[in-house]
């Protein structure tokens, strides 16, 4: 059971402003979603390693090159807001 | 030639031969977006561009330059690809209104091939759904039945090629978001291998999970979409450098010999009668075809559902954790006098910009991935999965591809299953093996319901296997019930 002082903690650490409501809510669902996937301890994993990504990755390597593929104009562009080419973020003191 | 039911080669064929110009193809289909899509709202942002780009196609040909095998056919793109220039929002205000700078790598290909990129499709927000019922903008109906849902998450994708307001779409599936709304719309959607098609451009949800796949309404046009977006990109790491066939020039239908395998966990009951008809009448037809039906176990398909949830929400709490209102996307109002602190401004950013399933899911994989739960969890379904994909890879060696059902049910109704988060989960129960062992899957449109509703079959095969799908898949195509139906609105 995941109660809504855990649901509090989880919205915390994930940055989600999370109403009273909301989190009672959360607790339900969560709960119920995780009962059904408690199934899994059944399951004999001893000595198994994690698989973490399905496909054989070969690693490739290129050489440590600036590429100027775009200019700072554009990757500021969608900003809430800037000043010249900066990101401008609120005051937080 | 019809362009409204003309595949993707034949329209680009009669381009390249001057039959019929990339820009009155491209008016041809924009006045069916103009008409039809305010029944289904498969779109979410029209490219006002479209003609003008068509038109740029028309002036190649004239002046003898070289274009590409989809030259001047009018393509739809699942609005979590990045398109230079043009709004992508993941179907989630938290993106607002942003413009990318670049075009995804399977964008890039698509159009260097020849595309006319129509517009951007609706979809569940961030691809966390199998309705479409989540996006901020909206559901999408179903061209078959405007009370059922399209599935999801690609449901914009399957409708607006479903009712041909495109020639061609792209879609991404983690978890059967491919699969299941093109089983559910009568078009064939095809999820590659994982590592086959670049991720790159992509709005990330569960990084080993997803790929990207044509969703089109013939099997030719699907392999020949694949063969164009397929292939080592050096812009991201796990895309395979295995060589890329000719998926289309290699399709050939005939499965004499080969080893078709039934997956006996997938056909233990709990079917609907009209799908269980549609299974087994396509087994059926291989057989008559000379195909060696054999049976196949995978046991542990049995808790896939919930390692699928635990793995797929784990990374998509941390790929949606960049979200943060700084750089792009929404920005919540501070007030005159700054925010409380950082932590206030960010959380206050995020909760109002993502919509509740995807809350959900990024409270799920937080708590999994938190101290104390971690193991229990995230690595015990990371164990799981490796002797899941274990289990298949033992399959493989007894047959060729596996033929399932895609969904238990043909498309249910809007509204009917979004109140319950688990039963919505459950209805993926099919397709996330799939995703969980990185093979390729597709769907072919085969059935139709008592109610007129199209039902797909599912065909898997082994990792970098997707032509042997690819000829079953044409072989099933041409005894599919589907061909001759035709969904309401067209």
């Amino acid at each position: 059971m995941i109660d809504p002082k855990t649901i509090a903690h989880i919205a915390k650490l994930a940055r989600l402003e999370v109403g009273a409501e909301e989190a009672a809510k959360y607790s339900e669902e969560l709960s119920k979603a995780l009962q059904y996937f408690e199934q899994i301890a059944k399951v004999d994993t001893k000595g198994v390693e994690p698989l973490l990504t399905p496909s054989e990755i070969v690693p490739f390597w290129r050489e440590d090159e600036a590429r100027r593929d775009h200019s700072a104009e554009e990757m500021t562009a969608n900003a809430p807001e800037k000043m010249g080419n900066l990101f401008k973020v609120p005051p937080v003191v | 030639m019809d362009l409204t039911t003309a595949s993707m080669l034949e329209i680009a064929d009669a381009v390249r031969q001057k039959k019929v110009s990339a820009k009155e193809v491209a008016s041809h289909y924009m006045n069916r977006i103009k008409t039809l899509d305010p029944k289904l709202n498969s779109f979410i942002t029209v490219n006002d561009k479209a003609l003008d780009e068509a038109t740029l196609i028309d002036q190649k040909i004239a002046k003898g330059e070289e274009v590409g095998i989809f030259a001047g056919v009018p393509f739809g793109i699942k609005d979590m690809f990045c398109t230079k220039g043009l709004k992508t929002t993941a179907a989630s205000k938290i993106l607002g209104n942003f413009v990318p700078p670049y075009d995804a790598t399977v964008v890039a290909r698509l159009k260097k091939a020849g595309i006319v990129v129509m517009g951007k499709l609706n979809l569940d927000e961030f691809a966390m759904g199998s309705s479409n019922e989540t996006s901020a903008f909206g559901g999408v109906k179903n061209p078959w039945n405007l009370d059922h849902v399209p599935g999801g998450s690609s449901g914009g994708s399957a409708a607006a090629q479903a009712a041909r307001l495109v020639a061609g779409t792209v879609g991404t599936d983690t978890g059967g978001s491919i699969r299941q709304p093109a089983s559910f719309c009568g078009i064939v959607g095809v999820k590659p291998t994982y590592g086959r098609v670049s991720r790159y451009g992509i709005v990330s949800y569960a990084s080993s999970l997803d790929q990207a796949g044509p969703m089109v309404s013939t099997v030719r046009d699907a392999a020949a979409s694949l063969t164009v977006m397929s292939g080592r990109d050096e812009r991201d790491a796990t895309t395979s450098e295995k060589d890329v066939p000719d998926f289309n020039k290699n399709l050939n239908s005939n499965v004499k010999g080969m080893k078709i395998g039934i997956l006996k966990e997938y056909m233990a009951g709990g079917l609907d009668p009209d799908v269980q008809k549609t299974v087994e009448k396509s087994i059926e037809t291989l057989k008559q075809a000379g195909a060696e039906i054999v049976e196949v176990s995978v046991p542990l398909t049995e808790h896939a559902v919930p390692i699928y949830y635990l793995i797929a929400t784990s990374e998509a709490s941390s790929n949606l954790a960049r979200y943060d209102g700084v750089k792009y996307g929404y920005r919540a109002d501070y007030g005159a006098h700054g925010a409380e602190d950082l932590d206030a401004f960010y959380s206050k950013t995020r909760g109002e910009g993502f919509g509740k399933e995807v809350k959900r899911r990024i409270m799920l994989g937080t708590y999994c991935l938190s101290s104390g739960y971690y193991d229990a969890y995230y690595s015990k379904s990371c164990q799981v999965r490796g002797l899941l994909k274990n289990q298949f890879d033992d399959a493989f060696k007894k047959c060729d591809v596996i033929l399932s059902p895609v969904s238990t049910h043909p498309a249910f109704k809007a509204g009917e299953r979004i109140s319950d988060p688990l039963a919505m989960y459950l209805n993926d129960i099919y397709t996330v093996s799939t995703n969980l062992a990185g093979l390729p899957g597709m769907s072919v449109p085969f059935g139709m319901s008592s109610s007129k509703l199209p039902i797909g079959v599912q065909i898997t095969a082994g990792h970098f296997e997707e032509q042997k799908m690819l000829n079953v898949a044409l072989a099933l195509e041409e005894a599919s019930s589907v061909k001759g139906e035709k969904p309401h609105v067209i």
